[in-house]
């Protein structure tokens, strides 16, 4: 449940996008959907989402389908860091394969499964266009290339680290 | 003036491997060594030569050193910048970088127009594209030529489409000028997907400014008058540079009223994406920019009749869009005298897998697979064989060894190797064509949108046949289905992704038959671990 004061919250940032004249009509709705993830922290609730069809007078059908569309958002609640693991034959044959096996026996998830402690989500993507540096994963914004699995696994416990000490 | 200036190449792919952390040093021990007032350090795009640590140059001197850690840093101001020698162990073959970086008259050597100014200029600096004939072609245009002319200009040049689809860039102009509308609208197709491919991002964050100036020429051509460049959500370098890069422009006048004061006006915003591969496709493209999710249209219309908002639109990809400028400055001869007699000019290509110099190489259209893997990929790590190739990306074609000497360009589809944008895939000894394929398809069932069935369930059909035979599941008459199942998608589907999809399919099962068939007979290849079945549970009987 989203508490009336994210609701509160969720008001704000559609009436800041809609205000914002920069904005064209076709970015306003990827804009919020954009910008409530990032305040949720990787994810927008149902409730947020139906809010933002009612502010922007659109059928919440419409929002969900976008919603759902693109692989950047999403309505499960997901870790405090998405992992997304390149899945592409670059990656693929030069290591990808098991620093994704690495990675799975780790976290003890499988894709789209996030972490008992909330901290992780693994996630499959695409090619991120780093094939020079494969393999490549991608937690959060951050990108990290040339792995393997030591260097894996020593990015995630110095993440678990980071967050134990806060 | 500085006598020496260190050039570090900080593109997205350098920055992974420490570079921006490098140059922060480079700074400090310049510093150290009071050197501040002859030596300059500046960032640029990359620099096209590719090592497993960071590539610096420093000029006049051209010399290329590869930079691992602080230490290397360190040593290469002491000894090249303090005293003038050369740091020999971190030298990179300096014959190699000339014929890369000095474009000869030679066939087979690197040929730069694309990457004309990345690894050469400051991208965040408006100025040092301009003193490179930046907006030279801009201004030209709009005094000298008519928007007719310039269509002509790029016609005669041969220039396609860089996307993979390879549609002449003069005839899709000429239908967006010809169609009458008083909104007419320029895209930018930077939502590059393909997987192995990575040329816009290291175009848009290394030049800029040459797909604005283009877009503006493609604007005063067709008479459009406003513009948009869709970006990957995900290529953050790109985002920062390119509007880095549009506001200098407005600033200095470049972009938006009355264009170096003449009647030509031109607007030009960022879209980002959201991930979606399919949006790679235009008029997923356009619909996703109108806010909608990114699903195909169906064509005709194509956009230069109809396309964003319903008025006409040209959708030209980064890489088609760079040549622009130049083939203005130079002209469409100097162009056309460049690669084969289908497809002039050059094509930047990505090198990636199983190879030494993963990275960018700009060579003329016609560049054989041979030459791209061994001369400028300089072979495969470890000593091993290749053993598994494909080009043109995830949607291309799969081959095997046999065929190395076919040239590359918009035909060579013909003769079992497609351009596509420009992907050198390569395989190794040790890779197993089922695997590949298996991967190959889970990406298109993970990224096909939905809309038709074809796709969607051709594609997951595909993955559910390769995932049983990678498990020695399989039967051998499985072997076949793929190849019809490769038919009906490619007759059947809606867009270019279903009908794409089936190319790899089909091609690897072609070219590697046999191992096909032994995953049938279960035996072992090395990469997939057979199991056996799982026992369906026996329903109870009933009472």
């Amino acid at each position: 449940m989203v508490s009336d004061k994210e609701m509160q919250k969720v008001e704000e940032i559609v009436n800041g996008v809609v205000n914002d004249d920069s904005l064209e009509e076709g970015d306003v709705l990827i804009n919020c959907l954009h910008k409530i993830q990032d305040h949720f922290i990787n994810f927008v609730p149902v409730e947020a989402a139906e809010k933002v069809a009612g502010m922007l007078d659109m059928p919440e059908s419409s929002v969900y389908e976008v919603l759902t569309f693109y692989t950047m958002f999403s309505v499960e609640n997901r870790g405090k860091y998405v992992i997304r693991v390149c899945n592409s034959l670059p990656c693929h044959v030069t290591g990808g394969r098991d620093i994704l096996a690495a990675l799975k026996k780790e976290l003890k998830v499988d894709f789209n499964q996030t972490t008992e402690d909330g901290l992780f989500t693994l996630e499959k993507t695409g090619c991120l266009g780093l094939c020079g540096v494969s393999p490549v994963i991608m937690i959060n914004e951050e990108f990290y290339g040339n792995l393997t699995e030591e260097k894996v696994i020593d990015i995630i416990n110095k993440i678990r680290n980071e967050e134990s000490g806060s | 003036m500085k006598t020496q200036t260190v050039l570090v190449s900080v593109d997205s792919s350098s920055a992974l491997r420490g570079a921006k952390y490098f140059k922060k040093y480079l700074d400090e021990c310049v510093d150290n060594f009071s050197l501040t007032d002859m030596v300059e350090v500046l960032e640029t795009g990359s620099l096209g030569v590719y090592r497993d640590g960071v590539v610096i140059a420093i000029y006049p001197d051209e010399v290329f050193y590869e930079v691992k850690d602080k230490d290397d840093v360190e040593k290469i101001v002491a000894e090249h910048l303090l005293k003038g020698r050369i740091v020999k162990d971190l030298l990179i073959d300096e014959k190699l970088v000339k014929e890369k970086i000095h474009p000869s008259e030679k066939v087979n050597k690197e040929q730069r127009i694309v990457l004309r100014n990345t690894g050469v200029i400051d991208p965040h600096l408006i100025e040092e594209y301009i003193a490179r004939d930046g907006y030279m072609a801009l201004a030209r245009a709009l005094k000298e030529m008519k928007p007719k002319e310039i269509i002509e200009e790029i016609k005669k040049s041969g220039l396609r489409g860089r996307g993979g689809a390879g549609f002449p860039t003069g005839m899709k102009w000429e239908f967006t000028a010809k169609a009458e509308n008083s909104q007419k609208y320029v895209v930018c197709n930077a939502d590059e997907g393909e997987p192995g491919t990575f040329k816009d991002r290291l175009i848009m964050e290394g030049d800029p400014h040459s797909v604005i100036e283009a877009m503006e020429l493609a604007g005063y051509a067709t008479g459009a008058s406003k513009g948009y460049i869709y970006i990957r959500g995900e290529y953050y370098g790109s985002i920062e540079n390119i509007r880095k890069a549009i506001e200098d422009a407005y600033e200095m006048g470049l972009l938006g009223q009355n264009v170096f004061g003449t009647d030509f006006s031109f607007d030009l915003s960022v879209r980002l994406g959201a991930g979606a591969y399919i949006c790679g496709e235009e008029t997923a493209l356009i619909e996703s920019i109108e806010g909608k999710p990114g699903r195909p249209r169906l064509k005709p219309p194509y956009p230069p009749v109809e396309g964003l908002y319903a008025k006409p639109t040209v959708v030209n990809n980064v890489e088609t869009f760079a040549n622009v400028p130049w083939i203005i400055n130079n002209g469409a001869d100097k162009f056309k005298a460049i690669g084969t007699e289908s497809s002039a000019g050059t094509k930047v290509f990505t090198l990636v897998g199983n190879i030494i110099n993963r990275g960018l190489v700009e060579v003329p259209m016609g560049t054989t697979v041979h030459d791209l893997i061994y001369k400028y990929g300089g072979g495969v790590p470890g000593g091993k064989a290749a053993k598994l190739i494909q080009t043109g990306g995830t949607a291309g074609t799969f081959m095997n060894t046999d065929n190395l000497e076919v040239a590359l360009d918009y035909d060579s589809a013909q003769n079992g190797a497609s351009l596509g944008s420009g992907v050198i895939l390569v395989v190794d000894e040790d890779g197993c064509p089922v695997d590949c394929a298996k991967t190959a398809m889970e990406f298109f069932a993970h990224e096909s949108c939905g809309k038709c069935t074809p796709c969607r369930e051709g594609t997951g059909t595909a993955v559910r046949i390769l995932d049983k035979l990678s498990k020695g599941q399989g039967k051998p008459g499985e072997i076949d289905q793929l190849l019809m199942l490769a038919d009906v998608m490619e007759q059947t589907s809606f867009c270019g992704l279903g009908q794409s999809a089936p190319i790899p399919l089909r091609t690897i099962v072609n070219s590697f038959r046999e191992e096909f068939e032994a995953h049938a007979a279960k035996k072992p290849c090395g990469v997939c671990v057979y199991e056996e079945p799982k026992k369906k549970k026996k329903k109870k009987a009933r009472v």
